[in-house]
């Protein structure tokens, strides 16, 4: 704190042991509804989830690349019943990308993602005290909580969990009778993931309404960290298309248990005709990408706005093209919603139909360029801190480059229908969807860790970890675009049963070595992370020399965050290495010189 | 209260930026919500519109599957729903004289107004019921549909009067399905109004809001009782009069 040259910190510190009352465990920890710790409780389940999602992966890798061999480690974790001998079972192969897409999507890159940064930072850089409704928020995160539970337990009923993909389609979703993982464990599933919307809606309205109306004075929108206007579109997404979510899952609800027929027709199981009919899968379709699409730039968009503000701090330079950034994100937000035919071009929908959803997507390519180049702009030329966060973030403009390429290729009717449905499908949205918002997260995790824990995470630690997650990663998923262009379709239990392909098998075994190594390299930093926690040096209270909120706040976790009265805002966000300054930082409470231009306004 | 937040917040008025609104958190809160559930219905109602467009010649003419009147032996297309929608628009009517009565401190409106809006929900969740009855029991000529019979263990054609949620005499088995789901998911929008009124119903008798100064609450469960209301006319529109 001592080496904040800014006077207002120093009197910050005075009032530093204000407390507003003795807390206890109970309500500081457990039941609390302040943003800081509910942050850190999202930060951490969402974690947890992580670890499990990323263990199935590696269980169906080794499957992809040995299929048929036995492994001590399937039969360790899966038992007799679904790895007998060490061979993975091929109903539990389906149910764990099942759940390795659900909670990598939803739990990881969409609760965990926005619950944790979201929920930190909104009431930081806007400079309130919380949330709106601290009460929701904390109903927000236990909802949250209570789903991840349920998606857990699910793995442990007769039959096995949902196995049915991530987007649950049916009639296989529909029938119990199905699949093993059309029973209980599907059940489960949507029960997990309509609470999971309940509390995605809880967070997002909180989300909406701070930032709307508990801006500190001063703060105007077009002042905002491109941080708060992601969080504000995301969380303005959610709560237009989780709804509809809603929608689709209660209908299929109602035809697994009441014989509705909303989803199906013409269905013989065993030569009997079922008695539901008339209805239409391709419906479901349609309600679930009008929130799937959505939910694409969900993950995506605050992963965008920490690789902003992150890169603006650590490249010393104003981010370049400031309201461009915020017209690029609007112009995504909305584009997303127009644009869900194109997961449906092989569904038989009339060919201009199709050919308007290709236009609509292929709109989306303009402000994802004006972004990735806003990004490299502000890199140009700047004074580079390479730190893990730097290093992370660089990394998340890069996987948003390459995976937007192919997204040019897929949004292509002519082009996608050919690839629909195979690996080059699967490294398309992992790379840009998956790692992209996985590097931000990971960006935010060491850039704000300081803010979250006060304490720093190890750098060297850092780098290691950056290095072998980014460097496998491209190891897993840039193979895979080969496989699919061979026409290698995903979801396979196994690839040689069909001798096509039998020259690719290693490629497959490629991809399985990279997806052990990025594995592994992830508990370097679970390592890192909870040794941090405890273990870590305090830090200082400014550490990356930043401009915005919420280091202006003293390093404890005190309640209401600003000891005193709020900060009054004076200028925009991205004051870095201005000329004629003695610092190469401005924070965004020092006053405009007589004479000086806010900056922003370009 | 630790958890009370000082600062800019109702009480202490606005002091951040511009306020794009000029509503409190409260007031947004609910508007958000709104827009958020007029989404789910914007799903089910378009999920309805595409399968209707599915069955284009087959689909039922309203007119003629909702006729029954109470006390009234002859077929009158449509008069029932007319009246239902008639009561649940009366009662916005006294939900926007309730929220004007809190505008003035007018306690003694408020509580009035209030409680001919939880009369007209009721009614109207009760017309609903009625209505249900007479679709489930269905006419006196049924028709012919290819059911299953669980004790031959096949299909066979029989007379099928009225509706469930696997056959309905009037049309294809979705007509019934998507009258039942979204009637009834409505249905459960305006029990949960009547619900919440009565809530704050009760706390505006107890004189809770007379404490506050204000009666914001209740203009926030209005916004709510009149979205339900809107989504009715809404659902009023494609399933009766279309």
């Amino acid at each position: 704190m001592s080496h904040d040259n800014h006077g207002h910190s120093a009197h910050a510190h005075e009032h530093n042991h204000e407390h507003h009352h003795e807390e206890s465990f109970l309500t500081k920890y457990v039941f609390s509804m302040d943003h800081k710790v509910i942050a850190r409780q999202f930060l951490i389940t969402a974690v947890i989830m992580a670890l499990v999602g990323m263990v199935m992966s590696t269980l169906f890798r080794l499957q992809l690349a040995w299929p048929g061999q036995k492994f001590w480690l399937v039969e360790f974790l899966l038992g007799d019943k679904w790895g007998k001998d060490g061979i993975l079972d091929p109903n539990m192969y389906l149910a764990l990308v099942t759940i390795h897409g659900t909670i990598m999507v939803f739990f990881l890159l969409t609760g965990g993602l926005s619950g944790t940064f979201a929920n930190l930072l909104i009431p930081y850089q806007v400079g309130a005290r919380d949330m709106a409704s601290g009460f929701l928020n904390m109903l927000s995160f236990w909802f949250f909580l209570a789903s991840s539970v349920i998606m857990l337990l699910s793995l442990f009923v007769e039959g096995g969990p949902a196995s049915a993909g991530w987007t649950i389609y049916p009639p296989l979703s529909a029938l119990p009778q199905a699949i093993p993982g059309s029973g209980l464990g599907m059940t489960l599933w949507l029960l997990s993931m309509t609470i999971f919307v309940v509390s995605a809606l809880l967070g997002g309205l909180n989300y909406i309404i701070t930032v709307f109306n508990m801006r500190t004075k001063g703060m105007s929108m077009t002042r905002l960290p491109l941080t708060i206007w992601a969080f504000l579109i995301t969380a303005i997404l959610g709560v237009l298309s989780f709804p509809v979510l809603v929608s689709a899952v209660v209908l299929l609800l109602m035809d697994r248990t009441f014989g509705t027929s909303f989803y199906l027709s013409d269905i013989y199981i065993g030569g009997q005709a079922l008695e539901q009919s008339g209805g239409s899968p391709i419906l479901y379709q349609h309600l679930f990408w009008f929130l799937g699409h959505p939910e694409v730039y969900i993950v995506l968009l605050p992963a965008l706005g920490i690789a902003s503000e992150v890169i603006a701090t650590n490249a010393r330079k104003p981010i370049f093209g400031y309201r461009a950034m915020i017209g690029s994100m609007l112009a995504i937000g909305f584009l997303s919603f127009i644009v869900w035919g194109h997961h449906m071009f092989i569904t038989g929908m009339n060919p201009f139909l199709g050919s308007v959803f290709v236009f609509t997507t292929l709109l989306i390519a303009i402000p994802s360029a004006v972004k990735a180049f806003n990004y490299i702009t502000t890199l140009w030329k700047g004074n580079l801190k390479l730190t893990p966060a730097m290093l992370f973030a660089i990394g998340l403009v890069s996987t948003f480059v390459t995976g937007g390429v192919t997204g040019i290729i897929l949004a292509d009717s002519a082009l996608d229908v050919p690839v629909h449905d195979t690996y080059f499908v699967v490294a398309h949205f992992h790379i840009v969807m998956g790692l992209s918002a996985v590097l931000g997260m990971f960006a935010g995790v060491y850039h704000w860790f300081p803010k979250l824990f006060l304490r720093q995470m190890n750098k060297k630690l850092g780098y290691l970890h950056f290095w072998t997650t980014f460097i496998s990663a491209y190891g897993v998923f840039f193979p895979q675009h080969f496989l699919g262009l061979a026409g290698v379709p995903r979801r396979y239990y196994t690839n040689t049963d069909f001798p096509m392909f039998d020259h690719l098998v290693d490629i497959n075994i490629l991809v399985s070595i990279f997806a052990f190594i990025g594995a592994a390299a992830q508990f370097i930093f679970v390592f890192n992370f909870f040794y941090s926690i405890f273990r870590g040096p305090k830090s200082e209270q400014n550490p990356w020399h930043s401009n915005s909120l919420e280091w202006t706040t003293p390093m404890a976790h005190t309640h209401g965050n600003w000891p005193g009265a709020l900060p009054v805002v004076k200028r925009w966000a991205y004051d870095y290495s201005k000329p004629g300054k003695q610092l190469d930082y401005v924070p965004q409470t020092v006053p405009l010189e007589e004479g000086e231009v806010d900056g922003g306004a370009h | 209260m630790s958890h009370e937040i000082t600062g800019n917040d109702v009480e202490h008025g606005w002091q951040g930026g511009v306020s794009p609104f000029k509503a409190s958190y409260g007031k947004l809160f609910m508007w958000f919500f709104l827009v958020s559930d007029a989404l789910t219905f914007g799903g089910l109602l378009c999920a309805y519109g595409f399968m209707r467009h599915k069955y284009p010649d087959v689909w039922p003419i309203p007119g003629d599957v909702f006729t029954h009147f109470p006390f009234v032996e002859q077929h009158i297309p449509l008069a029932y729903v007319g009246l239902m929608t008639f009561i649940l628009i009366m009662s916005s009517v006294t939900m926007v004289l309730a929220v004007e009565a809190g505008h003035r401190n007018d306690k003694r409106g408020v509580i009035i107004w209030l409680f001919l809006t939880i009369i007209g929900g009721l009614m109207f969740v009760g017309s609903q019921a009625w209505e249900w009855y007479h679709f489930i029991v269905g006419t006196n000529h049924g028709a012919m549909r290819n059911v299953w019979d669980p004790e031959a263990g096949k299909f066979v054609d029989k007379i099928f009067y009225g509706a469930n949620l696997v056959t309905n005499e009037y049309g294809p088995a979705a007509f019934g399905d998507f009258f039942f789901f979204i009637t009834g998911f409505h249905g459960f929008h305006v029990f949960s109004g009547v619900i919440i009124n009565l809530v704050i119903f009760i706390m505006v008798v107890k004189g809770v809001m007379e404490k506050r100064g204000h009666y914001e609450m209740v203009e926030k469960v209005g916004l709510y009782w009149h979205f339900v209301d809107l989504v009715w006319v809404f659902v009023f529109t494609f399933f009766y009069l279309l």
